[in-house]
């Protein structure tokens, strides 16, 4: 401490410390809050499980998305190489890495939308039919809007990349919206476990 | 690194060009500006709400009789002044809406969270500052969305503060349309600017305290504040999600909550109270944080017990989470689950002790300046008191069968929100007023304000624990329809009187406000010889709080009536030289 005053002098303007990035606080309150939304979902479903008072039941009309499971688990991993790409400064290798997330994100959307357009037209299941349809559109329909506005976010990266305005210095940024991505895909699983393994 | 710190000091210095009229006033990013906008925007939904209790009263002590002076508003309304019965379940629903969401949360998170969190932690802004006034201004669309609410047809939520489904999930049981619609939608606003606003507060405090300001270093308010976001962060999107769920079976036509459909009423009841808990203390734990402060600084000792403050603070948030279950205790709820329940709730008479305790122990010998913030601060004390005791009490099963929805539950809520947070806030504005403007409060005109307003407050709400115990109804339209309620009347013509007198003594304080913000004496620096980082900065701090460098911090925020320094404070930023050898 005896050296402490000069120190103190010069480092008491910008002083950080060993804080960590305020960006990375902030995505990590930001998730601990929409996990929060979550949950009041998640246990609206589980508490109306099996309460429908008329059909269509779950398990006459829900097949487990397997593949849209399996293409929204790995953008998880294509996104992690991409912000490490973009780390080292390879900006190809991120662009290859970043449009496979997006690929695979839309994919996941266009297999809901599949799923969806069979349930309302074909088995008559919308939001207001029963208990299921309630709660199964808004669990699901909240993750569904979660993922699009992470594509939008996604998007809006991958055309700034293409027209030449991605640099490394913005890595610390991607590696943020990755992680609000990762949180997406995780809630998924709560989700598709809620949905379609005990709740069928 | 001397130079790089030369380039910060003119990068600083750089920001401090002139802006226009509408960024400094009305979409600024800065915090302590944010901090005003939010005061003003809840002094003035706190004149609205007031004006809803005033008129209430008059029903209860007069009923179905004109209200003296308001013959001119429309029909649907009021009839010729007097108030049809849902005129009045509109207004008890919107009092405690607007008292609640737009008074005592923007009032103590909104302004004084925006405006000490910087100046006390050593920051030169927020986290976020276009985060900030985007959550002030999303904060102001949800304010307009629920005065808007007043007139459409039907008229505004009618349905309680709580808005219990399915009572207010099916239009015509209340009779009310959009009304109930905008009330949610209006909450739901209001929920998102909260969250922005807890999550920048928070890494604010975790990201940007200064130099030496560890967090056993913070103030209490701080500490206070720090907890608070965390609550807002977590109960918040339990409440926006209830309400989003409210809303579709309104408009969407689902069954969340209608038994129509094999929905389940509880389920809402659970929902909001799994939010209306933490909620409480949300309105409470800065009031505790406030008057901390303003204890120790004008009973000049430190604040008794600083560490177990805020672990006390923690054990309350915590506690907050298990406890709904003691709002539903009339629901048909299993006996087991109400018994933990109660202890649950029991338990939290322990920390909340252990803070009252440390604020005598606090005033225990020290030397007492009776300002008029010290007063309001002392009053909170003593009131939170009273409504803590009455909370222990009817926490009991027994007890609360037998006064649960009496007057004896209104007593106990205002005793907490009004003795406690409303006492608190009058403390916090009269003591951080010379930062936040300038200039000085009128000490006499306070002192005025603060005695009606206790005498006035005690005289409202400790009778109506007698009604309550009488076993009148809350939220009823003409006690008079009640044989066993007709002995009572007296009390409720008192209580209005009471309420009256109460109502007025509040022109005091704005007149106070009004006054002192043109004519108020000019503040100095340390007007209160204050330890804490905000009463060095300038009075009214400008653009980046400090003119030179953020100060350092040295040492807790509560070293008064030290004996290492000639005055009896001795501020966290002075720097004595053999103390922080002895500390190396």
């Amino acid at each position: 401490m005896a050296a402490a005053p000069a120190v103190a002098n010069q480092s008491q303007i910008e002083w950080k410390g060993s804080l960590p990035e305020k960006g990375r606080v902030g995505i990590l309150l930001l998730i601990l809050t929409e996990s929060s939304f979550f949950a009041i979902f998640v246990v609206a479903y589980l508490f109306y499980i099996g309460k429908s008072l008329n059909g269509p039941y779950p398990k006459d009309v829900l097949s487990p998305p397997i593949i849209n499971t399996i293409c929204l688990l790995s953008s998880s991993i294509t996104i992690v190489f991409a912000v490490r790409a973009l780390r080292v400064g390879s900006i190809g290798t991120f662009t290859l890495w970043w449009l496979v997330t997006l690929a695979l994100g839309l994919e996941f959307m266009i297999g809901t939308g599949l799923e969806w357009q069979e349930l309302i037209y074909h088995d008559g299941l919308t939001i207001s039919t029963n208990l299921f349809g309630t709660t199964f559109f808004s669990l699901v329909g909240l993750h569904a809007l979660h993922v699009t506005i992470g594509l939008i976010l996604i998007l809006f990266v991958s055309i700034l990349t293409l027209l030449g305005y991605m640099d490394r210095r913005y890595a610390e940024r991607t590696e943020i919206l990755s992680w609000y991505w990762h949180f997406v895909d995780a809630v998924w699983v709560v989700v598709f476990t809620t949905v379609y393994v005990i709740g069928r | 690194m001397s130079s790089t710190a030369a380039v910060a000091v003119h990068g600083a210095h750089a920001e401090h060009h002139e802006l226009g009229f509408f960024r400094t006033y009305i979409f600024s990013t800065d915090h302590k500006m944010i901090g005003r906008q939010f005061l003003f925007l809840a002094l003035f939904m706190m004149s609205i709400g007031g004006l809803m209790a005033m008129l209430m009263r008059w029903e209860l002590a007069f009923p179905e009789t004109a209200v003296p002076g308001f013959g001119w508003v429309p029909e649907p309304y009021m009839y010729e002044g007097a108030i049809p019965p849902n005129t009045y379940n509109s207004m008890f629903t919107m009092h405690a809406t607007i008292m609640i969401f737009f008074v005592i949360m923007p009032i103590l998170v909104g302004c004084f969270g925006n405006f000490l969190i910087p100046l006390m932690i050593g920051a030169r802004d927020m986290a976020f500052p276009k985060l900030n006034m985007l959550s002030f201004w999303v904060g102001a669309v949800a304010g307009s969305i629920m005065l808007s609410s007043f007139f459409v047809p039907g008229g505004p939520a009618a349905a309680g503060w709580t808005s219990y489904a399915p009572l207010s999930a099916v239009p015509v049981y209340t009779g009310v349309d959009w009304g109930q619609n905008l009330w949610c939608i209006s909450l739901i606003v209001l929920g998102i600017s909260s969250l922005m606003g807890s999550i920048n507060y928070i890494t604010t405090i975790v990201n940007m305290r200064t130099k030496g300001m560890y967090f056993f270093r913070m103030p209490l308010v701080i500490w206070s504040l720090f907890i608070t976001a965390i609550l807002l962060l977590l109960a918040l999107p339990v409440l926006t999600t209830a309400l989003a769920l409210l809303l579709f079976d309104r408009l969407g036509g689902t069954h969340f909550f209608l038994p129509d459909g094999g929905g389940e009423p509880l389920l809402w009841q659970h929902l909001f109270w799994f939010f209306g808990h933490p909620e409480v203390y949300i309105m409470i734990l800065p009031a505790m944080g406030i008057t901390s402060d303003v204890i120790a600084t004008f009973s000049r000792k430190p604040i008794f017990g600083y560490r177990a403050m805020a672990y006390a603070m923690i054990g309350i948030a915590f506690l907050s989470w298990i406890v709904w279950g003691h709002h539903m205790f009339q629901s048909g709820m299993d006996p087991a689950l109400g018994t933990s329940f109660m202890l649950t709730t029991m338990v939290i008479g322990v920390p909340s002790a252990i803070k009252t305790f440390n604020w005598l122990g606090t005033l225990y010998k020290g030397n007492i300046h009776y300002t008029a913030p010290m007063l309001n601060a002392l009053s909170f004390v003593a009131m939170f008191v009273i409504g803590g005791l009455s909370g222990i009490w009817m926490a009991c099963t027994p007890v609360d069968m037998y006064i649960h929805d009496t007057y004896f539950i209104v007593a106990h809520i205002h005793y907490v929100l009004f003795g406690g947070s409303l006492f608190a806030i009058f403390a916090a504005i009269e003591y951080w007023f010379p930062k936040m403007f300038g200039r000085m409060m009128n000490e006499t005109l306070g002192k005025i304000h603060f005695s009606i307003t206790f005498v006035a407050f005690n005289c409202t709400f400790f009778p109506m624990h007698i009604l309550g115990m009488g076993g009148h109804m809350r939220r009823i339209y003409n006690p008079l329809q009640y044989d066993f309620l007709k002995p009572l009347q007296p009390i409720q013509i008192f209580i209005s009187i009471s309420a009256f007198v109460l109502g007025a003594a509040q022109f005091i304080f704005l007149a106070n406000i009004i006054w002192s913000l043109a004519r108020g004496k000019k503040a100095s620096e340390n007007p209160w010889n204050a330890n804490t980082l905000e009463w060095t900065a300038p009075s009214p701090p400008g653009h980046g709080n400090w003119v030179g460098a953020v100060p350092v911090v040295y040492r807790g925020p509560y070293e008064y009536s030290s004996p290492e320094v000639a005055e009896d404070y001795l501020p966290q930023s002075r720097e004595l030289p053999e103390v922080s050898a002895a500390a190396d």
